[in-house]
């Protein structure tokens, strides 16, 4: 008899799992982007946030556990950037498949090396990360290191459909090859150009466009601009004059418009990641568009 | 000897490396070294400390037997809670947390256990077991500890009904239900030995429950409500206050305040709404909360003072509620307002005069009941990072009593050490 259910029970499990598709719980849309393009029909994806949210300060709130109580995987950023609700999630999910140990849990920045690691952590330095910056999505090349890892992991959760995400891989690996040509040639002229940014989450887009950047909005990372900053900021513009001052558009701009107020140095608006225009639809249109904004505006 | 050394540091350097490449290039300092301290805990270290101009340091709520660490604090400067968490993943299977809450009042420093406890972290389906000491999950607040408060004080219902948090030790399940919104389901297990429940032989005797739900509303706005309800059976439950009580110490000795053979329950309704422009916390948000708690309780009410006493069959009713609102208006400023009410209905039978008349009784014992005890509160405080906080905060307690209480606090609140959790 119980044999009997047993056998009816798994039967039942596998049938489901053979129909069911995985569910995918990003930590921010431009995950979401990737495990859609790589994860086709086979899975349902969700973003825990928004474009015009800062994925530093969210809360573990209801919704967010009900998520992760269903996720069959979860791909977040790492490195620190959601320390302060996912390990709550992780713990009060109940979801034994998407805990630190498990297959169901990826973290993008742990996949490749990081930029910007601090060599002494001191939090009068703000709030900084010690695992390194954890903007990855926007190298280009290090993003196709974490679609070809999170496709191996999507086959290892659902090996039925294996063959399928490897096709799907190699459909995205050559739109993206492809695309990282027509960008580099398009951005050749931002070559040498000079920014401010208000936080460093262009860190790796910068490095690869071979832009520098001379200073931040945030006086120590994770702090809001101040009235004294701000000021120190305008003397050090006179002597190296930028091209122009990029912000996120989920940060306030209040700081970035004032010192172009001063300078008539411009501020370029930038969606940060997927959802955060009406263009930005996935990775690569938030890349068409992230990029020929700050051709137009350094131009 | 030089050779085999090197060789040596460069079978590390190897093994440091395949490390590396196991753990998907953690980069930390010193690594391929033997230094034992790799695997310590997350450490975090609350410090609080205050200044508070008040009237009087005792808190009298008529109506309500005060326990646990119901009080009030001492004029002038003091510390608060300044307290030591350590937590991480045991191994696959558990995490671990301890929470220390050092406190210094009346010139000794103590120790108090706040929290200690294991929780599963692989049963699945929605499944999470806890033992040991914790905070219950009932009520919203109940399980956040007071650093993590908006306000400088607990609300009111909390130090009348729970003696500041219902804590004890003991087994909790709760189950997360596999809905789009969020239902979870929690049933506890603990010693019922501490306030408002008493000692008993069994040392097994609180029961609790409940319930929450939530979820979201559009992008800028989340709730969440939940129910809960705690029963517990006692030999003997001493009445006092906790450490911030003052003024029990000389006549503590003679004085016996016992409710003995009880039972009490508490039922209660929590809610709270939190919004914020499109979700983004960072500059503005704004956050509503409520809570409602009434407990039943009954048994033999005895106090002894010296050789006289007077004993009375004892079944009261209290509740309370408060309501609270908190609006951060520019980065790091927020405002407060908060209203709290209490109210008691207290019924006594078979009273035995040996020596101490009903009146004296009712006052002395804390049960007789006057006006209602009624506080309010606005506090403005300022975060300039993600890990200090200053506050100040004007409190007005009307205790019912006509002593009219008024309370400023100027309070630091800095959180040390690893980052802190984003709890709804």
């Amino acid at each position: 008899m119980k044999l009997v259910i047993t056998l009816t029970l798994s039967l039942m499990l596998m049938t489901s799992q053979a129909f069911a598709k995985v569910n995918v719980f990003s930590c921010e849309p431009e995950w979401q982007a990737l495990a859609q393009a790589i994860g086709g029909e086979h899975v349902k994806t969700y973003s825990a946030t928004t474009a015009y949210q800062d994925p530093h300060h969210i809360e573990a709130r209801p919704s967010l556990i009900a998520k992760t109580r269903r996720a069959d995987l979860l791909v977040c950023t790492g490195a620190e950037l959601e320390i302060g609700w996912l390990p709550l999630l992780l713990r009060k999910s109940g979801n034994a498949d998407v805990q630190e140990s498990e297959l169901g849990y990826f973290l993008a920045a742990s996949q490749v090396d990081r930029i910007e690691v601090p060599t002494v952590l001191d939090r009068s330095q703000g709030d900084v990360h010690a695992s390194g910056n954890p903007h990855v999505s926007w190298d280009p090349y290090r993003l196709q290191t974490i679609a070809k890892l999170l496709s191996k992991r999507l086959q290892a959760i659902d090996p039925n459909n294996a063959a399928s995400y490897q096709a799907l891989l190699s459909e995205f690996n050559q739109k993206w090859t492809a695309s990282i040509k027509r960008w580099e040639a398009m951005t050749a002229p931002l070559a040498g150009k000079k920014v401010i940014v208000y936080h460093k989450n262009w860190s790796y887009l910068l490095k690869w466009l071979g832009v520098e950047v001379i200073a931040d909005l945030e006086p120590k990372p994770g702090l809001p601009p101040t009235s004294k900053h701000l000021s120190h900021l305008l003397s050090v513009t006179r002597d190296n004059k930028p091209d122009s001052i990029l912000i996120a558009n989920y940060q306030d701009d209040k700081g970035a418009k004032w010192l172009s107020g001063k300078t008539e140095i411009p501020v370029i608006h930038l969606p940060y990641t997927v959802g955060g225009s009406d263009k930005a639809t996935d990775l690569f249109s938030l890349y068409d568009e992230v990029l020929t904004l700050l051709v137009k505006g350094n131009g | 000897m030089n050779t085999l050394f090197t060789k040596t540091k460069a079978a590390l350097a190897v093994a440091g490396l395949s490390a590396v490449a196991l753990t998907g290039g953690v980069q930390a300092a010193g690594l391929g070294k033997i230094s034992g301290n790799e695997f310590n805990p997350a450490i975090s270290l609350i410090l609080d400390g205050r200044y508070t101009d008040i009237n009087s340091s005792e808190l009298e709520l008529p109506g309500f037997q005060l326990g646990g660490e119901a009080g009030l604090p001492s004029n002038g400067f003091s510390t608060g809670h300044n307290e030591l968490v350590m937590s991480a993943n045991i191994d696959d299977n558990f995490f671990g947390t301890i929470n220390m809450a050092i406190v210094h009042s009346d010139g000794e420093t103590e120790i108090e256990l706040e929290e200690a406890f294991i929780e599963t972290l692989t049963l699945g389906n929605g499944l999470t077991v806890k033992a040991g000491q914790f905070f219950s999950g009932i009520g919203y607040l109940n399980s956040i500890h007071d650093h993590a408060h908006d306000f400088a004080d607990r609300p009111l219902v909390y130090d009348a009904l729970f003696g500041g948090h219902l804590m004890d030790t003991g087994v909790q399940t709760t189950w997360v239900a596999p809905t789009d919104t969020y239902l979870t389901f929690g049933a506890e297990v603990t010693s019922g030995s501490n306030f408002p429940s008493g000692e008993s032989e069994g040392n097994n005797n609180g029961r609790a429950f409940f319930v929450k739900t939530g979820g979201d509303i559009g992008m800028s706005s989340s709730w969440q409500l939940g129910a809960s309800y705690y029963e517990s059976e006692f030999d003997v439950r001493e009445a006092g206050g906790g450490h911030d009580h003052g003024g029990e110490s000389e006549e503590a000795e003679t004085i016996d305040n016992e409710l003995l053979n009880g039972e009490l329950d508490i039922a209660g309704i929590d809610f709270v709404y939190k919004w914020a422009p499109k979700g983004n916390n960072k500059s503005t948000n704004f956050k509503f909360q409520a809570e409602y708690f009434v407990k039943n309780e009954s048994g033999l009410a005895e106090f002894v003072e010296g050789d006289a006493s007077a004993e009375a069959m004892y079944d009261g009713k209290q509740e309370g509620f408060y309501v609270q609102s908190v609006y951060q208006f520019m980065p790091a400023w927020r405002v407060g307002l908060r209203y709290d009410h209490l109210k008691a209905d207290n019924k006594f039978s078979d009273f035995e005069d040996n020596g101490i008349d009903e009146e004296e009784f009712m006052e002395e014992s804390g049960y007789g009941t006057e006006d209602d005890p009624k506080k309010f509160s606005i506090m403005i405080d300022y975060a300039p990072s993600h890990f200090s906080r200053l506050r100040l905060q004007y409190s007005e307690l009307d205790n019912g009593h006509d002593e009219p209480n008024d309370i400023i606090t100027l309070q630091y609140s800095m959180s040390l050490g690893s980052h802190g959790a984003h709890t709804f």
